[in-house]
């Protein structure tokens, strides 16, 4: 059987990917936002000297980490609703990013707080800050530092996962790809199309995330 | 200035445990204002875990360490001994400074910044005031030019000095040095010993942990060597070194003389 590659078709949409792309790359800056913020809160308390704060985190971890984000971002959309919560397909599908992400990165931070050297946190201590200060101006940028290049990789996963949004119609690029598939059967071309968004978003992330990493000083 | 009721640092009966082990088995020790004190002793024998306790970095089990006047580290009230608050801990450790054996510099900040840090955060000085205050000190420590390098760019002898700077512009009451000079390399070691020498000629008032015995004999107003968690003997440079009573510090001078 010939299959003659015609990109006419996918060309003739190329604007519905382009925006399918821009809502995928708009769902995961929400949720790697919100997430950022819940697995710093996460990583702090898991090394933290509360032990109540430390299981918290250690639950939220192993149970967002055990379910895939398929289920989570069908127990959002569908489940959710018969509890009385009622959200939109973009409102459910950013919060079970972000609450995934999070997970993630609270691992990447917490390896990232390991990592600072315990006499540095003494000097900061010596010199009369409090446990507060010193985490916010000592312990948390040299945390960032070192896990700078891990969360390189995440905030790239995460991207990657906004795909699963078209599992609930969320119009982003997989979804638009699939009906564009669907409307001119042009396989190859179609996802061939897609899979290059992709990796181009990919590629401009890690650029933007390494000359982040160049700003830092090394140490 | 020796005003006996009433010394800058006043340590009774300290005792520290880790564990099962006794480390301090009641150690007292006092300094006044201006006073430049070397503790000498094999390792293990709680010297840099005596320092630790003083900067409150430790928690310890017994005793009580009054730094001018005000005891430091817990409360007692009907019976029982208490952990001060962090704030509390934390605005009594910044009448002392401390110097590490490791550094410990602020990898993410540069020389000035490392000094600053404490000037904006604690003192809550202005960023100008706080950046004048942070050159004079790297000035006096010999690193006006470096004020802008990050640690990772400096020398163990520089960042050192950074430290001793970073510890000094707080302008603290009482200055702890942990074997300063023991993570250098051997031709860095004089230019670090010689800044120390240069502020306690400037009168600050000193508590050293050392293994440099030269350098504890000429800075020193007294030395003082511990042994097993207690000090064995107390006393002005030329009777540590020229006429040791205690036996065991007669046998330590003896193996650490090279």
């Amino acid at each position: 059987m010939e299959y003659s590659l015609h990109f006419g078709a996918v060309w003739a949409s190329f604007d519905k990917l382009l925006s399918g792309l821009a809502i995928g790359l708009g769902l995961a800056v929400v949720a790697v936002a919100i997430g950022t913020v819940l697995g710093l809160l996460a990583a702090f308390a898991s090394v933290g000297p509360y032990r109540l704060l430390r299981w918290a985190a250690a639950f939220y971890v192993s149970l967002i980490r055990n379910l895939p984000l398929l289920v989570l971002v069908l127990l959002a959309y569908f489940a959710l609703p018969q509890a009385g919560i009622t959200l939109d397909k973009y409102q459910s599908f950013a919060g079970a990013l972000a609450l995934y992400s999070g997970a993630y990165l609270t691992e990447v931070f917490r390896a990232g707080l390991i990592s600072v050297p315990k006499g540095v946190i003494e000097a900061a201590r010596a010199i009369g800050l409090t446990r507060l200060q010193t985490n916010v101006s000592v312990v948390a940028p040299i945390m960032l530092r070192n896990a700078l290049p891990s969360l390189g990789n995440t905030f790239i996963g995460m991207f990657k996962d906004s795909s699963i949004a078209a599992a609930i119609a969320v119009p982003e690029l997989t979804f638009e790809a699939r009906k564009i598939n669907v409307d001119t059967f042009r396989v190859i071309e179609t996802w061939t199309v897609a899979s290059g968004l992709y990796i181009a978003a990919c590629v401009v992330i890690a650029a933007l995330l390494r000359g982040l990493e160049r700003r830092f000083p090394k140490f | 200035m020796s005003d006996k009721q009433h010394p800058l640092l006043a340590i009774r009966g300290l005792k520290k445990q880790f564990g099962a082990t006794e480390v301090l088995k009641g150690v007292d020790l006092d300094l006044n204002k201006g006073d430049v004190v070397s503790i000498i002793g094999s390792s293990g024998s709680g010297k840099t875990t005596l320092l630790r306790c003083v900067n409150l970095l430790e928690e310890y089990q017994g005793g009580e360490i009054a730094l001018d006047g005000e005891t430091i580290g817990y409360r007692s009230g009907d019976g029982r001994r208490r952990r001060l608050s962090d704030r509390e801990l934390s605005r009594q450790r910044a009448m002392t400074g401390m110097v590490f054996q490791s550094f410990n510099l602020f990898p993410h900040l540069t020389a000035a910044g490392n000094v600053m840090l404490g000037l904006r955060k604690v003192l809550k000085l202005p960023k100008a005031e706080a950046r004048a205050i942070a050159e004079n000190w790297l000035a006096r420590v010999g690193l006006a030019a470096r004020a802008d390098h990050y640690p990772s760019q400096l020398s163990g002898g520089q960042q050192q000095r950074v430290a001793i700077a970073r510890a000094l512009a707080m302008n603290p009451k009482l200055v702890l040095l942990d074997e300063v000079t023991s993570a250098l390399d051997p031709e860095l070691v004089q230019e670090v010993l010689n800044t120390v020498k240069g502020i306690a000629d400037d009168g600050a008032t000193l508590l050293i942990v050392t293994h440099e015995m030269r350098f504890a004999r000429d800075v020193s107003s007294r030395v003082v060597f511990m042994e097993q968690g207690r000090i064995a003997e107390d006393g002005p440079p030329a009777q540590i070194f020229g006429a040791p009573k205690n036996a065991r510090l007669a046998e330590f001078l003896r193996t650490t003389r090279h």
